[in-house]
């Protein structure tokens, strides 16, 4: 459990940063090293060159936008899960975000990693790629061409798999703001503590607008609309939608059914929310 | 007069050092050292024929210094290229196998080791042994009992039907009992792998010092003894020229009682080769592949019984999976087997297992060895029995309890140590009410009415076992009292946290009337105790600690003994107080024991003021030998304990759980446990094993197993799939009741605790879960996905 040798480069500045991973096609960037370094360490994974973001100043910030017309919460790349579940301003702005969050691992991880650092592993286990995509939010990266905003849509594109290139940087995510009057609610079932989820759902209920998130349910992060379903036909609608699969943690039945308990608990949850106002 | 200390809360010794990161483990030795690394090319294959092994790319590798093959071991030794030895022989076993320190030909099992590289450091040995390009055969591999069973393909050609051993034994005719019963069930029971896990991993550390010529070794282990023999017989050393050392041990639960491992015997053959200190250091992922696991069994049972559910014949038959080799023996089935019984008397009791090879890691015993499984069978059957009768749990329990004056009880069985299955004590009706009480059983019918009334689901289970610890053959303790009055204990048996360094000195303390704190244990140290067996089998304080004992009161007859002469009074009339030997009832008579032990050595030379009190010019009768005939210079105290036969510990658990109707969770409400261990030495000492071991009873119930693949693949090697549980998966409380029942065996009245927290596990959760859902559980561990499963297939 030793990583293979790699070169490693410390930028001072985003441009560095860039040029270095133009430099070397075999390049991954570096920022909490959460997911990255098991994997170098059981050697599945042996890229030629770290490029270790963690030098250039500015990238760690939350900022909450006002000026795009919706308003939202900006979290910039080495921005820790600890700090972002921290601050009241995300909360307040987008509590979909904390609600998330608070599911993410264990608080040793969450001090290291970081939330866009997640969004662009892109595992379909993790919590924040599904909430970065039901929100609608997006991904601004910078490369060789200059800066561009990715959104979630475009973003996830097959298992570990998105749309950022091989020479872009991810540089902050960004999340709309929760509308006013709108209701959010997420919830997840893991076998331990901490752990990935066996399936986790996330809801968005804006008036008569009913959107689902789900983790490890399909192989990229999936949001499935539910507006106009009854309420007791929720599980069954988005079922229709999703084929979870078995692993060694859950058969397919029974990860079929947590997808219909989790589904009617996160609409009735966000509605509530949408209600009482938290 | 000092309080007892046996039977106090005596806060550990071991803590402060421990929990400040200030242990001291193998990984630790020599780290200022310029050390060799180790890395080891493991089998990729369930299965497989060895065609060919090219290290060329390896060889002039910058910083790699050696590579070794399975060619290569006879230039140590001839015997370092024989398979590793089968530690326990048994009749039974006429197919045992064992593999060789490097694989030979043919790989048994993902993760077998082949090629054994030394580098500069570990980063270097793995990039070489992913250079190295070996050839395989692919042969079809033997996964899971069912599969071993049909034997449709061997795992070793020369084992018919893939079984290592056939084992009956009897009492009575339990068919023919059966037979004649009134009542008659059949359960077809099984249990999965899961493994020690301790957080340190195996270790090991060897230096060749050429100017002693000697070899040391530390290693991570719970019999340094043992290793210490095996590494002389591979490398053709005396064993005087061997010295194994273990230090702090990260935690064993019995993987680390089997030895040697491979990489005990390839570190040292490469420190004396290479003539560099060399260490391994096992990862996490080798211990999931390359170490040990257990648990995996098929039961069948057949059983008669009368309206009252006692028992007329019981009749057993199990699958054992020992996985690709035996190392050691048939142990592990042999407990199962015996210990089954618990606390009851089924008067005909049939029972014959096959002890079955297939293409997996190696099975050895983890805590509990065998128990688990055993008290799983029984217990479930004790259940059925009830459920079939429509009576109380309990009461059929009851009915078959071993009585308070049967004891001594001979079950007529042979255990695993060669000797009878006879209980030395034990009040299992007064154990009974205690758990009763303790988990609030009458009272929970109604609290099970009251929460499905709510539209939410409980269920309780009990489970009982007897545990035979303290095995033989024996332990042994060397006590010196220093001339500074400070106490020197060493025992040669190992510690890997249970806080030996301080129940041993509160025996000591006690018998030889000193400070506590002024005694100071060593364990596992070869060069201070060559003679050991090892701490498994919850033997450690009924062993060591008898050993210990005894040594301390030689020890306190001839202080006695001294200082009598030195004070001029009868022996009878001493007392040793804080280290004070005084007259009786006359406190201002008295002699300082580390005065004493000045005065037991006579010396020629002086070099600070003891000595020179000690001199041939000041101690003793100049008209005798300074010396005195049938005695020895020094004040200290050896002696060892060998006892006829194991001490019978036992236990109830009881736990309370509540099953999600909709998502099938399982959480634990309330688990409660009675335990008697015989007279309790530190009973916070013991409520942290019962603790532990319920922990670990927990993971082996609901969440941990070992997930081979048909190829025999493990999918889940790794923290992150393998479900050890968190303290969060733990109950936050486990109400804890003691019952002491002194053993007669031995000079304290003690039993082992060490393992017992874990055994009923399985039993218990499967019989709340069955409590709660209303569905026969069969299979263990269970999880959320499979009580769905069976919510299913009952529906």
């Amino acid at each position: 459990m030793k990583p293979a040798p790699f070169d490693y480069r410390r930028p001072a500045t985003l441009a560095e940063a860039v040029a270095a991973l133009a430099g070397e096609p075999n390049a991954k960037v570096l920022a909490g090293g959460q997911s990255l370094v098991p994997l170098l360490s059981m050697r599945l994974a042996a890229p030629a060159m770290l490029v270790d973001i963690n030098g250039i100043p500015g990238l760690d910030a939350i900022e909450v936008v006002t000026d795009d017309g919706v308003g939202g919460v900006r979290v910039g790349a080495l921005a820790r899960h600890a700090a972002v579940l921290a601050s009241p301003e995300v909360r307040r702005v987008q509590p979909l975000v904390s609600l998330a969050l608070a599911n993410v691992a264990h608080a040793t991880i969450r001090n290291r990693g970081t939330t866009v650092g997640s969004i662009v592993h892109a595992d379909a286990a993790a919590e924040m790629p599904v909430v970065l995509s039901l929100l609608a939010g997006s991904l601004d990266v910078e490369g060789p061409g200059g800066r561009r905003t990715i959104p979630a849509s475009e973003l996830y594109l097959g298992p570990l798999e998105s749309s950022v290139g091989h020479d872009e940087i991810a540089v902050s995510a960004y999340f709309p703001a929760l509308a006013p009057g709108a209701g959010v609610a997420f919830e997840e079932i893991a076998r331990r503590h901490g752990d990935y989820a066996l399936v986790g759902a996330a809801a968005l209920v804006d008036g008569d607008s009913v959107r689902v998130g789900y983790l490890s349910v399909s192989d990229v992060p999936t949001v499935v609309d539910l507006s106009g379903v009854a309420d007791d036909d929720l599980g069954e609608a988005a079922l229709a939608q999703l084929d979870p699969a078995a692993d060694i943690h859950a058969s397919a039945a029974y990860r079929a059914q947590l997808v219909r308990v989790l589904t009617g608990r996160v609409v009735r949850s966000a509605r509530a929310f949408a209600e009482e106002g938290t | 007069m000092t309080t007892k200390l046996m039977g106090q809360k005596v806060q550990r010794v071991e803590d402060q050092r421990l929990l400040r990161g200030l242990g001291r483990y193998v990984d630790d030795v020599a780290v200022e050292q310029d050390v060799l690394h180790c890395a080891v090319l493991r089998s990729p294959h369930a299965h497989a024929r060895i065609v060919d092994i090219d290290v060329e790319a390896v060889l002039d590798v910058e910083g790699v210094h050696a590579v070794f093959t399975w060619e290569d071991l006879a230039s140590c030794t001839p015997q370092m290229a024989e398979p590793l030895p089968l530690l326990i022989p048994h009749p039974a076993l006429t197919h045992g196998r064992t593999q060789y320190a490097l694989a030979k030909d043919e790989v048994n099992y993902v993760g077998e080791a082949i090629v054994f590289v030394v580098a500069d450091d570990r980063y270097v040995a793995e990039d070489a042994v992913g250079r190295i390009r070996v050839d395989y055969e692919l042969l079809p591999p033997v996964v899971g009992i069912d599969a071993a069973r049909a034997a449709r393909t061997l795992v070793h050609e020369d084992v018919p039907g893939n079984v290592g051993a056939r084992l009956e034994q009897h009492v009575g005719d339990a068919p023919a009992a059966i037979a004649r019963a009134p009542h008659r069930l059949e359960l077809d029971l099984t249990v999965e792998r899961s493994a020690c896990m301790p957080l340190e991993g195996r270790g090991t550390v060897a230096r060749w010092d050429p100017d002693l010529n000697r070899l040391q070794v530390w290693t991570s282990t719970q019999s340094s003894t043992g290793v210490r023999a095996a590494v002389a017989v591979k490398m053709g050393l005396d064993l005087g020229q061997v010295d194994v050392i273990t230090p702090d041990v990260g935690g064993g639960f019995g993987v680390k009682i089997n030895h040697p491992w491979p990489e005990e015997l390839l570190v040292p053959m490469a420190a004396k080769a290479l003539g560099r200190t060399v260490k391994f250091t096992e990862d996490r992922r080798e211990h999931f592949i390359s170490a040990a696991h257990e648990r995996g069994q098929v039961q069948h049972i057949e059983v008669g019984f009368d309206d009252d559910g006692r028992l007329l014949g019981l009749d057993v038959e199990f699958w054992h999976d020992h996985g690709a080799y035996t190392p050691y023996g048939l142990i592990v089935p042999i407990i199962t087997s015996t210990q089954l019984l618990g606390p009851y008397k089924p008067q005909n009791y049939r029972v014959v297992f096959e002890s079955i090879y297939t293409n997996t890691v190696m099975v050895t015993p983890y805590r509990g060895a065998g128990r688990p499984q055993g008290c799983y069978a029984m217990e479930r059957t004790m259940d059925a029995i009830a459920a079939y009768l429509g009576k109380d749990r309990t009461e059929v329990r009851a009915a078959n309890f071993i009585q308070p004056d049967e004891f001594p009880f001979d079950q007529g069985l042979i255990f695993q140590d060669g000797r009878e299955l006879e209980y030395d004590s034990g009040d299992y009706p007064a154990m009974l009410e205690k758990i009763k009480a303790l988990v609030g059983w009458d009272e929970f019918p109604a609290f099970q009415a009251e929460m499905a009334a709510l539209g939410r689901r409980v269920g309780i289970g009990l489970a009982c076992y007897v545990e035979g610890t303290g095995v033989g053959p024996y332990e042994g303790a060397h006590v010196h009292v220093e001339t500074s009055g400070k106490v020197k204990v060493a025992t040669g048996l190992t510690t890997q946290g249970q806080g030996h360094a301080t129940v041993f000195a509160q025996l000591v303390a006690d018998e030889l009337g000193v400070k506590f704190e002024d005694v100071e244990v060593v364990t596992g140290d070869t060069r201070r105790m060559p003679y050991a067996v090892g701490t498994f089998a919850s033997r450690a304080a009924v062993m060591s600690g008898s050993a210990i004992h005894l040594a301390a009161k030689r020890a306190k007859e001839k202080a006695l003994k001294i200082a009598a002469e030195a004070l001029e009074a009868d022996e009878k009339d001493l007392q040793i107080v804080d280290g004070v030997v005084s007259v009786k009832g006359s406190p201002g008579t008295s002699i300082d024991l580390g005065t004493v032990s000045v005065l037991s050595n006579p010396l020629r030379y002086a070099f600070d003021e003891a000595s020179k009190a000690a001199t041939q010019f000041s101690v003793g009768d100049p008209g005798k030998p300074p010396v005195p005939e049938d005695d020895e210079p020094g004040l200290e105290g050896k002696d060892f304990y060998s006892p006829e036969r194991a001490t019978f510990a036992s236990g109830m658990h009881a736990v309370i759980v509540e099953t999600d109707p909709e998502t099938a969770e399982i959480t634990i409400l309330k688990y409660a446990v009675v335990h008697d261990c015989g007279h309790l030495i530190n009973p916070m000492i013991v409520e942290g094993q019962i603790h532990g071991g319920v922990a670990q009873g927990v993971g082996g119930a609901l969440y941990e197993r070992m997930a081979y693949d048909e190829s025999g693949q493990l999918l889940n090697a790794s923290f992150m799939d393998f479900l050890m549980p968190y303290v969060t998966e733990v109950p936050d409380g486990i109400d804890i009741d003691h019952l002491e029942t002194p053993s007669p065996l031995n000079p304290l009245g003690i039993k082992g605790a060490g393992e017992a927290g874990v055994i009923p596990s399985a039993a218990v959760f499967a019989a709340a879960i069955e409590d709660a859902e209303g569905i026969v559980i069969t299979a263990m561990p269970i999880s959320p996905s499979e009580l769905y499963a069976l919510r299913l297939e009952n529906s």
